[in-house]
């Protein structure tokens, strides 16, 4: 049986497929068939010599085998210093393979590369800058994953977050009509505490297009209802489009590139429509790579850059706080020990440390804002990242990989831990539940709110 | 013997040498794709070219990097071995000479003692360098026969110069198999991992583009190397 029925080559496209493989329980029949999935060599060794260029093929060739990235990966340290979780070694004994065998390389061959690719990186990009060659292992997981999708060989949970993108344009069944009632739900909701707070749907030429991740909508829609209180005190014009909202891309985690194109276009197409002098997106971090920092590539615009300056929800309140558009009422700054996460993917990837300490700055009285070490560009991982917090299958293996965050955050003795990113949030939230060492977590959105000072005509008439 | 050594395969090894060398350097950049790589490269040419000279440069001075601080042993070992890796082959009294008379140019030169020094201090880290490799459970399990080899043949001209500046036992014979390994190094430049000695700039140039126009740089961030 080279194809199976649950688990194939075929991305799927449907409403029924991603049904037909949900009813799949956890995957099981999914993961069975793939024993049994032939590797397609030709299309293999075609797709890397027409994309594995100089950039890649430099790195695996040079690599002197130096053993110096080691050290910088939390997997590597936090799984006994393994020798197998060597970020070079790791790549080299999967990709490197591959490559020296032509595409010729076997079932068990691609499955344990699976494993290497979503449950031995997280594409935290950190060893890349601990190599002295920079040689960036981080980078060549992304495009290896990219190789296993095409051949079939994906979580199964990934498979389906990819056909989410494809059929719906967000990373769960939500539609646009489930976003915009939704939010405007949400906002009726806080009406009366807040006179006057609407969500504009669909204006031309705001200064500002929010834009969420989907599981806001459909699990934390309080979130929603907090940015448009955030915005409507900050007295911004802000509109959010009715299609084109999703920022996130679960088919990044996939490697699935034709879905994430896909997927960033309906953003670029809503700023197109709406030409907003600016897009905001949510507190997530992978959303903000894949809209942000990776979907111009996907979608060909050469010059890098979103149709729109695109920036993230720190950068926003940062600019909020620093120029007194929302003011903090000092006696509520958090006067606690507490201290913050820094997401791979907008900071270490991404340049916005600043931001986030500006922030802290604001809302926290001096002297209780506690860094994590190592912090900013070279923090670690939550132990989340990559699509690893969501594969039922490599659960144990993300267990241990929270150990790092776990360890990070008890020794800055801090209670609190604000972590402005979806999967740091959830990673955290889970290392609570795992590991139990009582801290409490929260993004930045609803401690602002409870600290803000509401100009007079904002406050609601008694 | 002699004759053949300095005359015919001293210009074949030094013309493969840097030919493959420009050759490869070249198609190492005409390889690059800003959509393939995802980097912008040639729209923001200030942003790339600050990002890529501080990449570099961060990384050649010992000490200088996160990298290098965390790992003090191997960044020893690793300056240790390639301060006289660079400097001698282009700086040697002897090999000046020698340069003058064949292509008629001349570089500073160093100083007897001073090259002495460097010499035993590139074969001591080397020592230090395959001592690590055998001792180290995370650089022993990626450590090929390849890496051997290639350690090998860098360091062959080192061990036969000095017998040779020492005349351990035949003056000439320990010459001539010191020319000959120098040139065999010299070719496998631009064939093995040896192309690290150019390909090391360019990827560090790509990698700092990566971060000076994409990843951060033009948020005004400069990447802690
Ligand atoms: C400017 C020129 C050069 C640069 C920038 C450079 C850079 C590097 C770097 C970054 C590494 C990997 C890091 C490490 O092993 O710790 C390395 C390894 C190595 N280089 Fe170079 N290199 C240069 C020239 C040379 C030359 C001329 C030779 C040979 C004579 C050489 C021989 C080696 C060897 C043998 C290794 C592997 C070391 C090991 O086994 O750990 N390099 N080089
Ligand atoms: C390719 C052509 C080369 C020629 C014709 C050449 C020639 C020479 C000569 C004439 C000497 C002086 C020996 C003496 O003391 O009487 C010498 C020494 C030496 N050469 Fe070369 N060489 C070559 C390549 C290299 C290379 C590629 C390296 C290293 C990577 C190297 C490293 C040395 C060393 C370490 C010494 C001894 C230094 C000392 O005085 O302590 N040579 N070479
Ligand atoms: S530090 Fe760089 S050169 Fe050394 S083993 Fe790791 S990837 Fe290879
Ligand atoms: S990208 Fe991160 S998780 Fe992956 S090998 Fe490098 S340091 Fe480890």
């Amino acid at each position: 049986m080279p194809e199976g029925k649950f688990c194939n080559k075929k991305p799927i496209d449907t409403a029924e497929g991603i049904n037909e493989l949900l009813s799949d329980t956890s995957g099981n029949n999914y993961y069975k068939e793939m024993e049994k999935l032939e590797i397609d060599s030709d299309l293999l060794w075609k797709t890397i010599q027409n994309t594995c260029k100089s950039r890649i093929r430099t790195w695996l060739e040079i690599c002197a085998h130096c053993g110096m990235c080691a050290e910088s990966c939390f997997l590597y340290q936090v799984n006994g210093r393994d020798p197998k979780q060597v970020p070079a070694y790791k790549i080299q004994s999967t990709l490197g393979e591959i490559i020296r065998k032509k595409g010729k390389v076997d079932n068990k061959f691609m499955r344990d590369t699976m494993e290497v690719a979503w449950a031995k990186c997280t594409c935290c990009n950190r060893c890349g800058t601990y190599c002295p060659h920079g040689i960036d292992t981080g980078i060549m997981f992304g495009y290896l994953r990219g190789l296993l999708y095409q051949q079939g060989f994906v979580p199964w949970e990934l498979k389906i977050g990819a056909g989410m993108h494809r059929v719906y344009r967000a990373q769960m069944d939500v539609t646009d009509e489930d976003f915009v009632d939704t939010f405007e739900w949400m906002v009726e909701e806080y009406e009366d505490d807040y006179p006057g707070l609407t969500v504009p749907v669909d204006v031309e030429g705001a200064d500002i297009m929010y834009t969420v991740n989907a599981r806001e909508v459909k699990h934390y829609p309080e979130d929603l209802a907090e940015a448009a209180i955030l915005f409507h005190i900050a007295g911004e014009n802000w509109t959010v489009p009715s299609k084109g909202w999703e920022q996130t891309s679960l088919a990044m985690f996939a490697g699935d590139w034709a879905a994430c194109k896909m997927q960033v276009e309906t953003v670029y197409e809503a700023m197109e429509r709406l030409k907003p002098v600016r897009m905001v997106g949510t507190e997530c971090g992978h959303a903000h790579r894949a809209t942000v920092i990776e979907g111009p590539y996907w979608a060909g615009r050469k010059n890098g850059q979103p149709p729109a300056e695109s920036i993230h929800y720190v950068e926003w309140l940062a600019e909020a706080l620093n120029t007194g558009k929302l003011k903090i009422d000092p006696h509520k700054r958090i006067k606690e020990p507490v201290t913050l996460q820094d997401s791979c993917n907008y900071i270490r990837n991404h340049g916005l440390k600043k931001a986030t300490r500006d922030i802290m700055k604001h809302i926290v009285e001096p002297g209780y804002f506690i860094e994590m070490s190592p912090n900013k560009e070279h923090n670690y991982c939550c132990g989340g990242g990559g699509g690893f917090n969501g594969i039922g299958l490599f659960r144990k293996q993300r267990n241990i990989a929270l150990i790092t965050k776990r360890d990070q955050i008890l020794a800055t003795g801090a209670k609190l831990v604000l972590a402005p990113c979806h999967n740091c949030w959830d990673a955290i939230r889970d290392l609570e539940e795992e590991y139990e060492i009582g801290i409490r977590w929260s993004f930045l959105k609803p401690i602002v709110i409870k600290m803000l000072e509401i100009p007079e005509h904002l406050q609601p008439e008694e | 013997m002699h004759d053949l050594l300095t005359g015919l395969f001293f210009w074949i090894a030094l013309g493969v040498c840097l030919i493959g060398m420009i050759v490869r350097f070249i198609m190492y950049f005409k390889g690059l794709s800003w959509r393939l790589d995802r980097v912008a490269y040639t729209s923001y040419p200030a942003a790339g070219f600050k990002g890529a000279v501080r990449s570099i440069y961060k990384w050649l001075i010992p000490f200088g990097t996160y990298g290098w601080r965390t790992q003090p042993f191997i960044t020893v070992a690793f300056f240790g071995f390639h301060i006289g890796a660079v400097m001698i082959p282009l700086f040697l009294l002897g090999h000046s000479l020698f340069l003058k008379e064949k292509l008629g140019i001349s570089f500073f030169t160093l100083n007897a003692t001073f090259a002495d020094i460097l010499t035993w201090t590139v074969v001591v880290s080397a020592f230090f360098l395959v001592l690590r490799r055998m001792v180290l459970p995370e650089v022993r399990i990626m450590t090929t026969l390849y890496d051997y080899f290639i350690l090998l043949i860098s360091i062959a001209p080192f061990i036969t110069g000095l017998l040779a500046r020492y005349q351990v036992g035949d003056y000439s014979f320990w010459l001539n198999m010191h020319i000959f390994c120098g040139e065999l190094l010299l070719i496998a430049i631009p064939f093995t991992k040896l192309s690290h000695v150019f390909l090391f700039f360019a990827s560090r140039a790509q990698l700092g583009m990566d971060f000076g126009i994409k990843r951060g740089g033009m948020k005004g961030t400069k990447m802690a190397w």
